[in-house]
């Protein structure tokens, strides 16, 4: 089969909240190539945890997907009832979260919530779903899984329980992974090995992944293709090297500049001046305008739409060469 | 205690005072609407009837409904009406009362407790404990047997029993509240322990313990209708809500209303204070989303 | 220690005072004891006797004393109506009163999950608005009101459960003690209803939830393994906190409906001034408590994991 794995088109989400509707996420679209990993970037509030979520189908009770088709291997997964949803979540689709400690329940044993998958969609019995717990455990490099099969979450540390989290998402063989910030609340080093197990799962099953962050470096080690999205929209998509190598939009920028960098030595980090746009009442025009050292007249008047610059890049920035200039004067110094 | 969810309250949060909205909160309004209209009828219960409740009347017992008699007539030929006001007048005074006690027992207790930690609060906490082995009825009625039936054995069992509710609440709050910046404020201030305890702490600390006294003074006029119900309470000829179902009791199969009334009006009386112990919770821990 | 050894201890002091609680209630009672006891007609051999069984004589540290040791022995002195051992008295009447206990906890649950549930799942509805005030109507209902009411609805004129009484065999408890039970759970229902929802929104909202939708776990094991199991740790707490209205709510009800257990015993006892069986009564009241405070404790941490482990 060819063609993404996984298809978002024009998704919107909307939150009714006591302040008004929020627009969480307007008119994003990305694509998931098979075997591929794709970053999703982007600050807190910038929407890229409500998409993930809004493609499996577990947003929390106020939001609701109100436009748009997340199409998983050419089916459309927002008209599905939740019946026909859970039967894809799993064995199709499968999400980890950013905080392992809460998000796996306290008064299970550990290996019973790794084999819950497959007993529920694959039909094991009880005594075959925890031999593959077993081995996903052994898989993910949780020592002594037999042992370790009837811990319960509390006893583990942070990134162990990060690798029990990513067990249960590989429990059903899934061909798309969403990943929501699992490694934000780790310490740098485990962070690494995370990474590195999540690389190495992609390489030998060829799962796909989502992968949703705002650390860039992050990225970096582990993406082909990134996709920038601000004030829950996207402006900036491509592969991972040209899109830091060549930012076009001002946005991208401003994040490259406020990261550390790994590999080039920074002399100063420049954060981005302003505040995150509301949602209830975005900015007219360009959303990032208020925030942006090369905004003009016409990014106040209408949204700029994401345009192909190349196959494989796309822009929301009308300006975006300007932004090119300056990356490069600054790549030269 | 009797069932009730106040010893499992969050700590208020302090910051959070809307006093200024109490009126939004619908709980809250329809309670003291509804206690409102019964206290104007216990209290204004010589305007309302011109029965005296004591008054038997044999020529005319277990009468229905009537023009000469609101609500008929019981046994022994009394108004059903006046007695049902009278006996409100009698039951909510008793219970507003009794719930003072425990009350102010319980908060000072509590308070040291909390405030001093250390011994007075090991040795506190294990008489609260020990009281708390004992089903709420059961200490109140052996309580009074001992003691003798009658209004004041009432005052000193609920008292004796009601503290320990009170003592806990508080001494949670205290717990916390000492340790905000004011406090210690105070206290390197050089102002006296009693002081603080007094004019910092206790104003902030006392909210819970009103919000619990509204549930008490349900479970202290269940408790008095009981007590009353067994004989043990409110002696007659005096009127009394449980007294009255007491005697209504053996007529349940031909005048059943001789029961049912006056177990309404302590449910509704109930429902009201209710109302007014969750609205207060509800305003003063902004808890909805 | 475990959590369990460590909660045992603490309960030793406790019933030290339970113990000393109920042997101070002789002396609470105003002028002579005996004399009041026996009431006017009381000769003074009567008298003397009384003082010289329960030692009213001797100093009050040596009373106690005489107290406890008999109550090791099992001796909870001699009833003054019956004219036999107290504890054989109360023996016997014990089982009524623990099908009362465990069948109102039983009924308790039946009518509190379904409804916490329904409340929980339609927050903020309709029906979590019916369910969050109907109850605060049954906090203001006198248990034998209810009882007296039931007795007239169910019993006399529906003839479907019997009146009074407790019964004959399994099958005659379960009929005859219905009502009973009913009476009790309706008062403390509305405690439970309220901190199970509670408990089930928190659940609800928490994140394990999120994680086991997006395992695809379809609605029913949804809510039982993780949702319920959750939830239904806090709301043990509760019904903890609430037993001694669940185990006192039996003194009057077993009244009401002439049951031949504990609580009657004591109410009957008081009209009888019978002031051992009383004593004795109340003292049991006491130990039962306790120890269901300690099955409380023991289920929780058999509920909860994290608690079992001393950290």
């Amino acid at each position: 089969m060819t063609g993404p794995v996984l298809e978002v088109r024009d998704l919107q989400v909307q939150i009714h909240s006591r302040r008004g509707v929020v627009r969480a996420v307007d008119g994003v679209s990305l694509e998931v190539p098979r075997g591929g990993a794709v970053g999703l970037v982007g600050e807190s509030g910038s929407g890229k945890s409500m998409t993930l979520r809004s493609i499996l189908g577990v947003l929390p009770p106020e939001a609701k997907i109100t436009a748009g088709q997340v199409l998983l291997d050419g089916t459309d997964l927002v008209p599905l009832p939740t019946s026909a949803l859970n039967r894809i979540r799993g064995p199709k689709l499968a999400m980890i979260f950013q905080e392992p400690m809460s998000a796996l329940n306290p008064v299970m044993r550990v290996g019973w919530q790794i084999a819950e998958g497959p007993q529920v969609h694959l039909g094991f019995s009880r005594s075959r779903a925890a031999e593959r717990a077993v081995e996903l455990m052994y898989r993910v490099g949780i020592p002594d899984p037999e042992r370790r099969f009837k811990a319960y979450p509390h006893e583990f540390s942070g990134g162990m329980r990060q690798r029990v989290m990513i067990a249960i998402a590989l429990s059903c063989e899934p061909e798309v992974i969403l990943c929501d910030e699992p490694t934000t609340a780790l310490d740098v080093t485990i962070q690494d090995q995370i990474l590195r197990l999540l690389a190495q799962l992609c390489q030998e099953s060829g799962v796909s992944l989502l992968f949703v962050t705002h650390d860039l470096p992050v990225v970096a080690q582990l993406c082909q293709e990134l996709a920038v999205m601000y004030g829950g929209q996207l402006v900036e998509r491509g592969p991972v090297a040209d899109v830091f190598s060549q930012p076009s939009h001002p946005y991208t920028l401003g994040l490259l500049r406020s990261a550390p960098d790994v590999e080039e030595v920074r002399d100063s980090l420049v954060p981005i001046p302003g505040s995150p746009p509301s949602l209830i009442s975005p900015p007219a025009g360009c959303r990032f305008h208020p925030r942006c050292a090369f905004a003009e007249a016409d990014c106040r008047q209408t949204v700029p739409p994401l345009r192909l610059l190349s196959s494989g890049r796309a822009t929301a920035c009308l300006h975006h060469e300007r932004c090119l200039e300056s990356a490069r004067a600054e790549a030269a110094r | 205690m009797s069932a009730t969810t106040a010893l499992v309250t969050v700590p208020a949060e302090h910051a959070a005072r809307r006093k200024a909205q109490w009126y939004r909160v619908p709980a809250l309004m329809a309670g003291l609407t509804l206690l409102v209209i019964i206290l104007f009828m216990v209290i204004g219960a010589p305007l309302l009837t011109s029965h005296n409740p004591d008054v038997q009347d044999l020529n005319a017992i277990l009468g229905g409904p009537s023009s000469q008699h609101l609500l008929g007539t019981d046994q022994l030929g009394r108004d059903t009406w006046s007695r049902l006001l009278y006996g409100g007048r009698v039951d909510l005074q008793v219970a507003f009362i009794a719930v003072l006690f425990p009350f102010v027992l319980g908060t000072v207790l509590g308070s040291l407790a909390g405030y001093f930690g250390g011994w007075a609060d090991l040795i506190i906490m294990r008489v609260v404990d020990i009281v708390v082995a004992f089903p709420f009825y059961v200490l109140i009625i052996a309580l009074v047997f001992v003691l003798g039936p009658g209004e004041s054995s009432i005052y000193i069992a609920i008292t004796a029993v009601g503290w320990v509710s009170y003592a806990r609440i508080v001494r949670g709050e205290i717990l916390i509240a000492k340790r905000q910046e004011y406090v210690l404020a105070a206290q390197s201030g050089g102002l006296s322990h009693l002081r603080i305890m007094g004019r910092h702490l206790l104003p902030n600390v006392i909210t819970q313990g009103i919000i619990y006294a509204m549930s008490d003074i349900v479970q202290d006029i269940l408790a008095i209708v009981t007590l009353s119900y067994l004989g043990l309470g409110i002696q007659p000829p005096t009127p009394d809500w449980g007294t009255m179902i007491a005697n209504g009791q053996n007529f349940l199969t031909t005048h059943w209303e001789l029961t049912t009334i006056p177990g309404l009006a302590v449910v509704v009386t109930g429902l009201a204070l209710s109302l007014i112990g969750d609205g207060l919770a509800d305003l003063l821990r902004p808890g909805q989303s | 220690m475990t959590f369990v050894g460590r909660r045992l201890l603490l309960l030793v002091p406790v019933a030290i005072g339970v113990t000393i609680i109920v042997f101070f209630m002789i002396h609470l009672i105003p002028g002579d004891p005996a004399r009041t006891i026996l009431g006017i007609h009381a000769t003074p051999k009567a008298v003397a006797l009384l003082h010289q069984q329960w030692g009213l004589n001797r100093p009050l540290a040596s009373q106690y004393w005489l107290f406890v040791d008999r109550l090791l022995h099992g001796n909870l002195g001699q009833s003054l109506y019956y004219s036999q051992p107290a504890g054989g008295l109360i023996w016997g009447r014990l089982p009524a009163t623990l099908w009362l206990i465990v069948y109102t906890a039983v009924l308790s649950i039946v009518i509190s999950v379904p409804l916490a549930m329904l409340a929980a799942t339609r927050k903020n509805g309709v029906r979590d608005h019916v369910v969050r005030v109907v109850p605060l109507l049954g906090l203001g209902m006198p248990p034998f009101w209810v009882g007296l009411l039931l007795q007239y609805a169910l019993a006399l004129t529906l003839h479907i459960f019997p009146v009074t009484g407790y019964g004959s065999g399994i099958g005659g408890h379960v009929r005859s003690m219905f009502l009973p039970s009913l009476t009790v759970a309706v008062g403390l229902s509305p405690v439970v209803i309220r901190s199970l929802r509670a408990s089930m929104l928190s659940v609800l909202g928490a994140d394990y939830i999120t994680t086991a939708r997006s395992k695809g776990v379809p609605g029913r094991r949804l809510f039982v393994r993780h949702v319920l199991r959750n939830a239904i740790i806090p709301a043990v707490t509760v019904l903890g906190i609430n037993i001694g209205f669940l185990i006192g709510g039996t003194l009057i009800v077993e009244n009401v409906f002439a049951l031949p257990g504990i609580g009657s015993l004591m109410i009957q006892s008081i009209f009888n001034r019978d002031f051992p069986v009383v004593q004795g009564v109340t003292l049991i009241f006491g130990v039962l408590v306790v120890l269901v405070n300690l099955l409380t404790d023991v289920a929780y941490a058999t509920l909860d994991p994290r608690v079992r482990f001393d950290r």
